[in-house]
């Protein structure tokens, strides 16, 4: 007989997302459009077939976003048949809870985490899946899977339930809240190993394109109304793609030639530059994740 | 097989405070190429803004404000890096006294343990507690690095004090000798590390790198009776799935196929498996780690916390248990105390009977003991609220480990080794 021998890593992820759809009473998935959260799709779909993936998708829109990202988010929900719910940090700007930041760094990524807590109170989720890595960042390498947040969202990284075994420890008081990092272990060369041997669907944007960029602190930075650029800052024609899709204002380019899942994954293992080094806002200073990250920013 | 086809190796290491356990882990990286530039910038920044002249590796893996404020690892942190054949997963465990409880959580998920030792200090009691966890917690292989010989002109009667001090505690403990390996090296001068050294020629075996590709994780996985605990019932009430009714789980210990006569446990009903199934693939047989969907030929109850078990191959099912218990909570565990055991992914209510003792994790026996408080290492009986169904932890780790959750704070406080 034929012996199934299974991916671990892939193994490790759903057996995490039965937990959760098993742990807890209103669980959802953090859709951003990009890499990571598509990923996540295929392991739920896997997780749980023939049934359907048992919990909807979230997605907190900055306005920002690339327009492909979006188009991308709503042919994948409809193509699978699944339950999208959309909630706009223009709506927390426009209700006065937070405030558009100014000038030359100006993002709304950080404006983001109001939007999110908002929407976990909204809908009473107890468990919101994300598809973080530890290899992305110093302060992800100490990510538990199963992450217990308080009432406000917070991160206490000093407090953190140990994890033994595979044993996941969901327990949690009304008004807490878990994250859950299914993908925690993967890297980014797993990610797009897996992209192209299950041979994924990933927004146009991942692939090399033709786009009006400018040059910046050594970054390349999109062209557009809704990034701050200087008068002198030249705005030029570019074959780029992207490592990471987040916010327009946050998210930098890399100059390639890659247009296929093949071009990419070659690109990626002989890459020096980390992904979190495309990320603006990680920048900011040594401790910028952590310091996000306390404040409840998925 | 790991995504890349690449085979995966899980690796915790230890070590005392300035033994260069992150700078071995730093050494690692930067030679497999895994730092990328903006990291290697970082750690050039912060090595220059601390007025190093050289590269302070141990900046790539401390993670936390706190930890570079103080210059030590205070949490476990998950690297990762690869080879062309092998992904590794690297638990990073702190080594202070107080940090056992670090350690064992960074073992319970590792084949491999790398304990380091300061070639200039020698076999310490420190050295005693990693090796004592490495053999509680039954991980498969051990290296033992002795590091900074550089620092003690690369001396080959200091490696063999060394190893002959430490060959007396793998005296003491379950490990055969084909299961240590000792390596001379120097993190901070990258010999042996991932490149031969020219300064030890009298040492002829393989440098850490290479030794870490030739383990086969078939080699270091235990072999066992297949355990398959159900986390959900699958039942998609579509027209194309009418009747299907899946049980999910991951599989432990052995493989299973179509075809097995199964009983299903608490009820000890049996039946037939029909199909396995992985997503849209339906699978003649599946080795232990698959996550997969199971069918069965008959209609018998069967539930998320039920386990299905090979026919004749049952395990032990029981209200009351020993164990031995590592405490990970500073909260501590008394007599009389009512906990959520968490078994695999079954919760029952448990109570402590009795602390028979506590051990000394230097391999120097046992003393009474009231209560264990964090970190400490005991041996106690537990009385259950419903039978759980085990196997010792020495026949599976999967199946002879469980969690104590406290019912206040719901926090994890304590891991159980089943006896």
């Amino acid at each position: 007989m034929n012996l199934f021998i299974p991916n671990p890593k892939e193994a490790e992820s759903i057996y995490i997302l039965r937990e959760v759809a098993a742990q807890f009473e209103r669980p959802v998935l953090l859709f951003s459009g990009g890499k990571d959260s598509i990923t996540l799709v295929r392991l739920a779909q896997k997780a749980f077939f023939p049934a359907k993936i048992p919990f909807p998708l979230l997605h907190v829109d900055t306005g920002h976003n690339f327009p492909e990202t979006i188009e991308f988010r709503d042919w994948l929900v409809k193509e699978l048949g699944l339950e999208l719910i959309v909630r706009n940090v223009q709506d927390s700007i426009d209700q006065g809870k937070v405030r558009e930041e100014r000038g030359r760094y100006a993002s709304r990524n950080t404006l983001q985490t109001t939007t999110l807590l908002d929407a976990i109170e909204e809908f009473k989720f107890d468990a919101c899946i994300g598809g973080a890595r530890r290899d992305e960042e110093k302060a992800r390498a100490k990510e538990r899977v199963f992450s217990v947040r308080d009432d406000f969202g917070q991160w206490d990284e000093k407090n953190q339930r140990p994890e033994l075994f595979d044993m996941l420890n969901g327990k949690i008081h009304v008004g807490q809240n878990v994250r859950v990092f299914p993908i925690s272990n993967w890297t980014e060369l797993d990610v797009w190993e897996y992209i192209r041997t299950e041979n994924i669907a990933i927004p146009s944007i991942y692939f090399a394109h033709k786009r009006e960029v400018f040059f910046r602190d050594g970054m390349i930075w999109t062209a557009n109304e809704h990034v701050f650029r200087e008068a002198h800052e030249e705005v030029v024609e570019r074959m780029v793609r992207f490592r990471t899709v987040g916010d327009m204002t946050c998210t930098a380019a890399v100059l390639s030639e890659a247009t296929s899942l093949d071009d990419v994954v070659s690109e990626i293992r002989e890459s020096t530059i980390s992904e979190r080094g495309a990320r603006i806002d990680d920048k900011r200073s040594e401790a910028a994740m952590e310091t996000r990250k306390k404040v409840g920013y998925f | 097989m790991d995504i890349q086809g690449r085979k995966l190796i899980k690796i915790a290491t230890a070590g005392s405070v300035d033994d260069g356990k992150s700078t071995l882990i730093g050494r690692l990286l930067y030679d497999t190429h895994s730092l990328t530039t903006d990291k290697i910038e970082a750690i050039e920044r912060s090595s220059k803004q601390r007025g190093y002249d050289y590269l302070d590796f141990s900046l790539a893996t401390d993670g936390l404000v706190a930890e570079r404020e103080q210059g030590i690892t205070i949490d476990v942190a998950h690297i990762y890096f690869n080879t062309d054949k092998t992904n590794f997963i690297v638990a990073d465990t702190p080594g202070h006294v107080e940090y056992t409880r670090n350690m064992v959580t960074g073992a319970s998920t590792s084949q491999v343990a790398i304990i380091l030792i300061d070639a200039r200090k020698g076999v310490i009691e420190q050295t005693y507690r990693h090796f004592f966890i490495s053999n509680l917690l039954r991980i498969s292989h051990v290296v033992v690095a002795i590091n900074k010989m550089d620092l003690v002109e690369y001396s080959e009667d200091v490696f063999l004090k060394i190893k002959a001090d430490f060959d007396v505690l793998v005296g003491k403990s379950d490990f055969t000798e084909e299961q240590i390996t000792f390596i001379p090296l120097s993190a901070l001068k990258g010999e042996n590390v991932t490149r031969k050294s020219e300064h030890m020629p009298w040492y002829v075996g393989n440098t850490l790198l290479d030794h870490l590709e030739v383990l086969e994780p078939e080699d270091l996985q235990e072999s066992a009776a297949a355990r398959f605990p159900v986390q959900l019932v699958i039942r998609p009430k579509t027209e194309a799935y009418h009747d299907f009714r899946g049980f999910s789980g991951k599989l432990y210990g052995n493989s299973l196929q179509v075809g097995d006569r199964v009983t299903v446990l608490p009820s000890g009903n049996e039946s037939t498996i029909k199909s396995i199934h992985f997503f849209d693939k339906e699978l003649e047989r599946a080795a232990p780690g698959s996550s997969i969907v199971l069918t069965l030929a008959d209609e018998v109850d069967c539930s998320r916390g039920d386990m299905i078990v090979k026919s004749g191959e049952a395990p032990s099912s029981e209200k009351s248990i020993s164990a031995t218990i590592c405490q990970v909570n500073s909260k501590a565990l008394k007599v009389g105390g009512k906990y959520i055991l968490q078994h695999g992914i079954n919760r029952v209510l448990a109570k402590v009977d009795q602390i028979e003792a506590k051990i000394h994790t230097d391999f120097s026996g046992t003393e009474e003991a009231e209560q264990l408080k964090l970190n400490d290492i005991g041996k106690v009986n537990l009385r259950l609220s419903k039978p759980i169904h085990f196997d010792s932890y020495h026949q599976s780790k999967s199946n002879g480990a469980f969690i104590l959750i406290d019912e206040g704070t719901y926090d994890t406080v304590s891991v159980g080794f089943i006896e």
